[in-house]
């Protein structure tokens, strides 16, 4: 139930996250979600695409670092106290979230959001006790 | 395998005897036929005939790359220029270069060595040599060639760059060793994997790398990365080229100095004293049999020991340990002595960085900085900013711990450190 993520190590140098993403654009891959994490020197640009492999292949030729990480998609019901209450579930069960971005697009009436885990499969057996709605990659790739 | 056995194994006591017969002709020749050290050794009122003992040449002064400027071209040639068959030039990298010439017999004695040297790396007949080290002014191509062509090998002469070509003439053509720079043969590895090939798969059996000093995590580095024994070697154009000091495929511990044409001596580089056996300092080098350009007390600016333990292969000259930096590569960052080599052994200490470093050092507000730029490979590099950040930190810290000096590391995306074709370019000083 995880979904894959791509996630590109930049430099802090102008044009460097342009060029990431028109090699993507070339190759025809788009892109679902994305979050930008940076520091005074370097950023990490987190990539939800439509084709990961392709992603992946397309960006190591253009001389990236790339690397593929598990992540879980969960569908937040969009009204106030939707987000927290999954957060409680997490917190109750000692969850740690590492870091956390919303989709684009919604999924009906419910937002999506990406959660980075330590461990995706603690937290989902967690959150999906609760009833909460994990996404599969595929229904992901068709949103 | 020893190439030359009578001289190679020469007894200690019969090798000591052969350097002062060699020595005592050597300088009777100079001070009749060069005036800086017919004037050199009066200054320092020491007459040829007054040496008697190996110990005496310590009584003599030394020679500095700066004194082969001073003479620039030809004002430290002993010989006519009738004699001369050969001229190389060091690469001056401010100014005039320095400039050495080679008598028939110099070039023959060379070839000799190099034969030597690639023999006691296990190379023989039937061996292809790939020679990337560069062909001109500088002595690596030249000078090994002839060794390879004495020895009997066949050699490639293909010289430096053009590297997807040296990639496609190392397959085809089956080379089993290859003699570039350390760092060449990385780039090599690298550029072979991203055409596609695995550099691993080729016939290459040993690398014979030198031109640039190293360390021993590289060693490991290249032994794996291109399936092959890397075997260090030594020289430098004022006093020969490669071929001075090479390690034995048997040992891999230390580079034999062929004592039989030339005197090492280590010295303090501070005080210029002569330090006790097996310390480590400057190396100084006599040659004992060269006409062209002969060298009494050159200071090689190499910081290196003497082994004098014997070797596992029977070769009876003594070793110099890796050369651990060069006196002059030094950098002084805050009144601290720091050598590059030192930050790459840390370096590679950390798992996953690629041996692909830079030092930028600079000023800022009248502050010496390092800062110390490392590449971000798949190995390393994590979708968490903490992971990276914690690299960065025990990097910072361990330079830290062992230098005494704070620097900011920089990690950066693989090959934006400048790829050398030649030697690398590992310390940018903006305070020059």
């Amino acid at each position: 139930m995880t979904v894959q993520q791509i996630s590109i190590f930049i430099e802090n140098s102008a044009g460097r996250l342009a060029e990431a993403t028109s090699a993507l654009g070339a190759a025809g891959v788009n892109i679902r979600a994305l979050s930008l994490a940076e520091t005074s020197d370097f950023g990490i640009l987190r990539l939800i695409v439509d084709r990961t492999d392709l992603a992946k292949e397309v960006l190591t030729k253009g001389g990236f670092t790339v690397d593929k990480t598990d992540v879980v998609a969960i569908q937040v019901p969009d009204r106030p106290m939707g987000l927290g209450t999954i957060l409680n579930v997490l917190d109750v069960e000692g969850i740690a979230v590492e870091y956390l971005y919303a989709f684009i697009e919604r999924c009906g009436d419910h937002a999506v959001i990406i959660f980075r885990f330590d461990n995706c499969f603690q937290a989902i057996a967690a959150l999906t006790a609760q009833g909460i709605e994990i996404l599969s990659a595929k229904e992901v790739s068709e949103m | 395998m020893i190439w030359n056995d009578e001289f190679e194994t020469l007894p200690r006591e019969a090798l000591a005897s052969l350097q002062l017969k060699r020595l005592q002709n050597t300088l009777e020749r100079v001070y009749s036929t060069v005036p800086f050290y017919r004037q050199a050794f009066d200054r320092a009122g020491v007459k040829p005939e007054q040496v008697q003992s190996l110990s005496d040449l310590q009584r003599l002064p030394f020679t500095l790359k700066q004194d082969m400027r001073d003479n620039y071209p030809y004002g430290l040639f002993a010989v006519p220029m009738e004699e001369i068959v050969r001229l190389h030039a060091s690469s001056g990298t401010t100014g005039k270069p320095t400039v050495v010439g080679y008598t028939r017999q110099d070039i023959d004695m060379w070839s000799g060595l190099m034969a030597r040297s690639f023999a006691a790396a296990g190379v023989g007949r039937g061996d292809i040599i790939h020679n990337a080290y560069g062909y001109g002014l500088f002595t690596g191509g030249l000078g090994a060639h002839y060794g390879a062509e004495k020895l009997g090998a066949a050699v490639i002469p293909m010289s430096g760059g053009n590297t997807k070509k040296q990639i496609m003439i190392m397959q085809d053509f089956g080379s089993t060793v290859l003699t570039c720079t350390p760092s060449y043969s990385l780039y090599l590895a690298e550029a072979a994997a991203e055409d596609g090939f695995d550099i691993r798969n080729f016939d290459l059996k040993v690398g014979i790398l030198g031109a640039e000093p190293w360390s021993e995590s590289i060693r490991e580095e290249i032994e794996q990365k291109l399936n092959i024994k890397a075997i260090d070697i030594y020289g430098l154009s004022e006093i020969l080229g490669p071929g001075v000091a090479i390690e034995c495929i048997e040992a891999q511990n230390g580079l034999h100095i062929w004592e039989d044409h030339f005197i090492a001596e280590i010295i303090d580089p501070q005080t210029g004293e002569i330090l006790p056996d097996g310390d480590e300092g400057e190396l100084v080098i006599t040659t004992i049999t060269k006409e062209g350009i002969t060298m009494i007390r050159y200071r090689t600016r190499d910081i290196t020991r003497l082994i004098s333990e014997p070797c596992i292969c029977g070769r009876s000259h003594r070793r110099l340990q890796r050369m651990s930096g060069r006196s002059d590569d030094m950098l002084i960052i805050r009144g601290v002595n720091v050598f590059p080599s030192q930050i790459e052994s840390v370096l590679m200490q950390v798992e996953g960085v690629e041996p692909h470093y830079q030092l930028i050092v600079d000023r800022e507000e009248n502050l010496d900085s390092l800062e110390v730029q490392v590449e971000v490979t798949e190995d390393i590099f994590s979708d968490e900013v903490r992971i990276l950040q914690g690299l960065s930190d025990r990097i910072r810290g361990q330079i830290k711990d062992m230098l005494n000096i704070s620097c900011k590391v920089r990690l950066v995306e693989p090959k934006t450190i400048t790829r050398s074709e030649g030697k690398a370019q590992r310390v940018i000083d903006r305070r020059r």
